[in-house]
């Protein structure tokens, strides 16, 4: 069990920026807003219970399929790739990603990259190594380039800035680009635009990440609303694709039913304004597209994850952010407090294999199991069952041989012995009923600062009587009113 | 619209996926076991007794086997699987004995009928005796209503309360719904939904003292919202939200209560009120 520890010395835990994110007035009253909104916007989008259930279903088997040939698929994507012209590349960890992209960018001598939103980008952390090789990498998306401006990372998979009010925008715009401030959105969003217009045209690469990719055909299909991901896949002469290994489906009939989990899960539209299909470069008698498109696939853990039946199912995430905007642990501390790259009940089941649970130990426990992420996802992760999971994994001891990456970060022989105790007591009915008669008499004299737990709650004071005791007397009575 | 994607199904069958068909419900029997839970024989004993008088009103004998303790679910949600087996292992034992097993908390019965099969995971042998656990095992609000079908003349005074359902109740048992129709029979009773009904009031068992500030603005937001629904009181099936939201009520020092659904119902349809 935690003990009540000073704050200040937890600033590099889950807890200690959940403490501050919770004091933080503007931050619950961004995502409170954000949330409820978005929450309503799913409920609209399926307004019908019997097929948003039925699609879900299908979601879940078409994902479950496709991962049981996973390595198949992967091949046959690489062939079909390469047959339409795209170079693929394999990459075990984030470092050989970044190290081929650059090598990439290198081989161009490309100085300047404009990327469209890629979560995998950000847990490859490419903008950084980039930059370190005095490479410039822009965001334009419009969210991604918020929190660019403002030297953060984003909070929500999906809409990275959306911890930050249009006034706060409006101020950082401000601040950074010297402009007017302005409360009107659309003229915020124009200020983006227009600096980012000229980067279009003026950059050597552009980088995009992928939704599906589809083995039979060999398309990379990419999703989004703003048109910055068809100009930065299409503008440049070299564009790169990166994405998880997850990300591959058998065929195009099979990402129909997906698309449309994915965008009104996520957004409650029943579609984005743009829907990208690239299969290859630009051919010989084309105008435009361009010259040279790269696939690289990542693996980063989650054939890690795939070698286990149970949490295998953690890869069948479409990226919707359906379970952060649902989950009332998200809703209050926001997605920084996480400390890693994917937030949220999902990113509690993907990081453990991506940075190994000694990074992150606290969040398997940092939900109350009140099932709503489980409740929406598009594809059926039994998101509540996998933070089970990990908790078991996370309570190891070495001899136990835990199943997950660095498993094992909360053993602890104190709290082994405590639940040892526990199962003793429920297990022994003389010794359950021995502790009845001491809570029902002695309760009152337990002390009035139980640990956490006083800290909101009164002290809980045992009832005189135990159930046990109320139910032996009134059935022995016959007592039947 | 999914028919137009039923060519994607795994063998192309063009039927869609299987989903559970809604639960059946059996005859009212004879008698049947009451299983306590661990946190109604510490803090709301009377809740449990309640829940007891409310079946034998059914015409139903009610009984207590005196060594049942707790489904295990303490030690399940917090990873230490092979003490909730153990726990578990106890409690399967005990109520091997064929007759309905009523709960009058939906997370345990959530733990009896759903998480005993990933319990026992490895144990083909205790899966038959799990499944038939779970076959006869109903949460209170959901027997009252289902298997005894009750028909009450509500001989309170007129009122209006909210109803807060603990998460796995809603999401594994439908208790939200259960409760919601049972007390649809009470002519004189009133139910005011709250602001964001459906959240979590941050109990989570060792999650409220694992994660304390988090757990502690949920139930803030969640007291609040139940303050501000107009309800002259809070019912819930769930012993576990209540000691949280009573709790935290009291550290507030607010005047506003919930209380046990069982011991609301009995009060409406016994006509007697207790101080």
């Amino acid at each position: 069990m935690s003990q009540r520890i000073p704050v200040k010395e937890l600033t590099d835990s889950f807890r200690g920026r959940a403490v501050g994110a919770l004091a933080d007035d503007q931050l619950r009253t961004n995502f409170r807003i954000a949330m409820d909104s978005l929450m309503q916007k799913r409920a609209d989008a399926f307004p019908d219970e019997e097929e948003r259930e039925g699609l879900r279903e299908l979601g879940n088997h078409i994902k479950a399929r496709a991962l049981s040939r996973l390595p198949d698929l992967l091949e046959q994507l690489e062939t079909r790739l390469t047959a339409n012209g795209v170079k693929v590349h394999w990459a075990e960890t984030t470092e050989e990603a970044n190290r081929i992209v650059h090598s990439i960018i290198e081989a161009k001598q490309g100085s300047q990259v404009v990327k469209g939103k890629s979560m995998v980008s950000e847990e490859m952390e490419m903008n950084d190594y980039l930059a370190d090789r005095n490479i410039e990498c822009l965001e334009s998306d419009m969210g991604e380039y918020i929190v660019q401006l403002d030297g953060e990372k984003p909070s929500h998979i999906i809409m990275p800035a959306i911890h930050k009010n249009r006034f706060q925008v409006s101020k950082l715009f401000h601040d950074k680009l010297g402009v007017d401030e302005t409360e009107d959105v659309n003229e915020l969003i124009q200020i983006g635009r227009r600096t980012l217009r000229q980067k279009f045209l003026e950059a050597d690469v552009g980088v995009s990440g992928v939704n599906f990719a589809i083995a039979e055909t060999g398309t990379l299909l990419l999703v989004e609303n703003e048109g910055n991901g068809r100009m930065s896949t299409t503008a440049p002469p070299v564009h790169i694709a990166v994405t998880g290994i997850e990300k591959v489906v058998e065929n195009l009939r099979d990402v129909v039913p997906l698309l449309s989990l994915l965008t009104r899960s996520a957004l409650g539209q029943p579609i984005t304004t743009y829907v990208n299909m690239i299969s290859g470069p630009r051919k010989a008698d084309e105008l435009d597209g361009p010259e040279e498109v790269h696939l690289v696939l990542l693996d980063n853990g989650r054939s890690g994850a795939f070698a286990d039946a149970q949490l295998r199912q953690t890869l069948n995430c479409i990226r919707c952010g359906a379970c952060m905007n649902h989950c009332p642990v998200y809703a209050r501390v926001g997605g920084h407090t996480y400390g890693e790259v994917y937030p949220g009940p999902i990113g509690k089941i993907i990081t453990p294999h991506m940075v190994g649970l000694h990074k992150v130990p606290d969040h398997p426990s940092a939900s109350s199991l009140c099932g709503a992420c489980g409740e929406v996802c598009p594809v059926k992760i039994p998101i509540p069952e996998m933070l089970q999971r990990l908790r078991q994994e996370n309570v190891k001891s070495p001899a136990e041989q835990p199943k997950v990456k660095d498993g094992g970060a909360k053993y602890s022989r104190k709290e082994r012995a405590i639940w040892r105790f526990w199962a003793s007591l429920n297990t022994s009915p003389v010794f359950y009923r021995l502790f009845l008669w001491g809570a029902t008499r002695f309760g009152k004299l337990a002390p009035k600062n139980v640990g956490p737990w006083t800290e909101n709650h009164s002290a809980p004071v045992p009832a005189r009587r135990s159930l046990h005791d109320l139910a032996k007397a009134h059935l022995n009575q016959g007592d039947q009113r | 619209m999914t028919e137009l994607f039923y060519d994607a199904a795994p063998n192309a069958t063009r039927v869609a996926p299987e989903r559970p068909a809604p639960r059946t419900y059996p005859a009212k029997p004879a008698e049947v076991t009451l299983f306590g839970t661990c946190v109604v024989d510490l803090f709301f004993p009377e809740a449990g007794l309640d829940a007891i008088r409310l079946l034998e009103r059914e015409g139903i004998r009610v009984h207590f086997p005196q060594e049942q303790s707790c489904c295990g679910q303490p030690a399940w949600t917090s990873g230490y699987v092979n003490e909730a087996r153990e726990v578990a292992r106890a409690q399967l034992n005990l109520l091997d004995n064929g007759m309905p097993v009523v709960v009058p908390s939906g997370s345990c019965a959530g733990m009896f009928r759903q998480h005993y099969r990933e319990v026992f995971a490895e144990e083909p042998d205790t899966l038959k005796r799990v499944d038939n656990l779970a076959e006869r095992t109903f949460e209170l609000t959901e027997f009252l209503l289902h298997v005894c079908k009750v028909d009450w003349q509500d001989l309170g005074q007129p009122t209006q309360i909210a109803l807060h359902t603990s998460c796995s109740a809603r999401r594994e048992m439908n208790t939200h719904l259960h409760a919601r129709e049972l007390l649809g029979k009470l002519a004189n009773v009133k139910r005011l939904d709250h602001d964001h009904e459906s959240e979590c009031c941050g109990f989570g068992g060792t999650f409220s003292v694992r994660m304390p500030e988090v757990s502690g603005a949920m139930v803030l937001d969640k007291t609040r919202s139940l303050r501000e629904s107009g309800a002259a009181e809070m019912v819930t099936a769930d012993g576990g939200c209540l000691l949280n939201i009573n709790g935290s009520l009291e550290k507030q020092k607010q005047t506003f209560r919930g209380r046990h659904l069982a011991s609301f119902l009995w009060e409406r349809v016994s006509g007697e009120v207790k101080s």
